[in-house]
């Protein structure tokens, strides 16, 4: 930054210099409000079009109503498809995140033959195409005569989801202090207490964060899920079968009001957060 | 009491691993086992029998061959482009944000919350004959009046690198966010001005960040393909919708298998060398 004190030495810079070097100086913000504009973009049309008096199709605008949120189940396949959808999203979390912070404690918690390659079969998954994971399961059902449906989809959103889970609850794990774990040793706690009363309360955002993030996986799949849910509909097999003849306005309400609900949930967790920092 | 503990570890991984046995492992080896089976002679559609015909990937490799290279080519399209999008985006909001590091994270992920599939569908008629941007282009004389922007590679591209930006933007937030400011102090009392301290230390320390970024990005978007079917046209259709098509319109199961096994093998060989040359291995 020393050549900015020999600039100021300068009487006068001309205009064109200065035009430049006040975009040198606020590049990264001018380019922060084109990058949040372009993510915003597609939330912000689905929000708009979410009052659209539209009838069936929601292509074109055709004027302002709040009818489509008075009655979200106004197109009631609509409300089928996200009914399906919070169903197996919440199975498959429950179930995910048990056998994935059972894992990530084995892991993160205890050195033991076969670790290096318990690690690898977590990474696996995640790093297998999500084709490949949903055509090799269905392929599976098959073999054994299982219909795809409700329980195959959820037990391939399990499948998937665990790995997160784990890496999650494995990073909370490793960033804890061992001397608080020992601190309860020395007061004469057991392990099993120590566990009950200082590892797990501990750990237990990290849980919470792992569940929130396997739900907005498992409620957002749709690659995994057309491969194995036959003709159940969730929520994002109903947008991808109806996008052709255009989607009910019902479904950006739904899309909206998940946007708005997510935000809430991670700002009232920001805010716990700080309350407990103070 | 000793034999107990030692036992504790595996006892907490028995039900997760049983079940990535099964959901995991064995469908994987079942696919490996369907990709070299043929049709039953004079069996119905869908009936197929082991032969070990290796052939099957020569076939399914030849004939799909021209959407592998466009799955490759547009995936690392959309992977340059989700990185030279959200490297100053993570880098802004690291470095440059102050109090407000936290609420501009959650407006990183935030759009993520509306499902992917209501967000591509919203930039299918953004950029639509409907959508404001074509019309405005088409008045302004950029575009001529035949030429559309869906239905093209470059809105497929555009999806996917919208589609993919969150696995960009947060391993490189957090790569960027644990560079002890200090070293950046340090560069400058060495006389380097800002555009080396970038490139010599900024950019180096944040490789892991880059690493996982693209990883993160690149393997989705290979094996995508709702991008390309509601974005695209039948030109621009990728390896994940051939594989699509072949399970659900034509029934024909071991050419799905032997293309998804291809399509694995290719991203885990093209993923392990990425990760020796960019010389970081504490992902696994």
């Amino acid at each position: 930054m020393s050549h900015k004190v020999k600039d100021a030495t300068i009487p006068t810079i001309p205009t064109k210099a200065r035009i430049s070097r006040w975009f040198g100086r606020n590049m990264l913000r001018i380019y922060m409000i084109f990058g949040f504009t372009y993510l915003f973009i597609p939330v912000a049309y689905t929000f708009i079009f979410s009052f659209n008096d539209s009838g069936k199709s929601n292509l074109i605008w055709k004027g302002f109503t709040l009818s489509n949120w008075q009655n979200p189940c106004g197109a009631p396949e609509v409300c089928n498809a996200l009914g399906n959808s919070i169903k197996i999203g919440v199975l498959a979390t429950t179930f995910a995140t048990i056998l994935g912070t059972m894992i990530a404690f084995a892991i993160g918690r205890y050195q033991f033959k076969g670790r290096s390659s318990s690690n690898l079969l977590i990474f696996l998954p995640m790093a297998t195409p999500e084709i490949v994971l949903g055509a090799s399961l269905l392929s599976l059902f098959l073999v054994f005569k299982i219909n795809p449906g409700f329980w195959p989809t959820v037990i391939a959103h399990v499948m998937f989801c665990t790995s997160f889970v784990v890496v999650t609850v494995k990073a909370r794990i490793a960033s804890l202090d061992p001397r608080l774990e020992q601190a309860a040793m020395d007061l004469y706690a057991n392990e099993l207490e120590t566990f009950r009363r200082v590892t797990l309360p501990l750990v237990a955002p990290g849980i919470a964060g792992a569940a929130l993030l396997a739900f907005s996986l498992s409620f957002d799949d749709f690659i995994i899920t057309n491969f194995n849910s036959g003709t159940l509909i969730t929520f994002p097999k109903f947008v991808y079968v109806s996008a052709a003849r255009g989607i009910p306005a019902q479904a950006n309400v739904i899309g909206s009001s998940m946007f708005f609900l997510a935000l809430a949930i991670v700002i009232a967790g920001q805010l716990v957060n700080r309350k407990k920092a103070r | 009491m000793k034999i107990g503990k030692a036992r504790v570890p595996y006892l907490l991984l028995l039900p997760g691993f049983a079940f990535l046995f099964t959901f995991f492992i064995l469908p994987i080896l079942n696919l490996a086992q369907t990709s070299t089976q043929t049709p039953v002679k004079g069996g119905d559609t869908g009936q197929y029998e082991q032969t070990f015909a290796f052939s099957n990937y020569i076939n399914a490799f030849v004939d799909n061959r021209e959407q592998f290279g466009r799955s490759f080519v547009y995936a690392t399209l959309a992977t340059i482009l989700a990185l030279a999008i959200a490297y100053p985006l993570a880098y802004a909001i690291a470095f440059k944000s102050g109090k407000f590091k936290n609420i501009l994270l959650v407006l990183v992920v935030a759009p993520f919350f509306t499902s992917f599939l209501l967000r591509t569908v919203a930039w299918k008629q953004i950029l639509g004959e409907e959508g404001f941007i074509v019309p405005t282009l088409r008045s302004l004389h950029i575009i001529s009046e035949q030429t559309t922007l869906t239905s093209t590679a470059f809105a497929v591209v555009a999806g996917m690198t919208y589609n993919f930006l969150p696995f960009m933007t947060l391993p490189l937030y957090a790569s960027l966010e644990r560079i002890d400011p200090r070293t950046i102090e340090a560069s400058g009392d060495l006389y380097a001005n800002g555009l080396t301290t970038f490139r010599r230390v900024t950019v180096p320390l944040s490789m892991p960040g880059v690493v996982a970024g693209t990883l993160l990005t690149f393997i989705p978007a290979a094996g995508d393909y709702v991008n390309a079917a509601i974005l695209g046209s039948p030109n621009t259709k990728m390896i994940g919708n051939v594989i699509e098509s072949r399970y659900f319109k034509i029934v024909d199961y071991p050419t799905a298998a032997a293309l998804s096994f291809t399509l694995m093998a290719a991203i885990l060989i093209l993923v392990t060398l990425y990760i020796r040359k960019a010389g970081t291995e504490e992902l696994v």
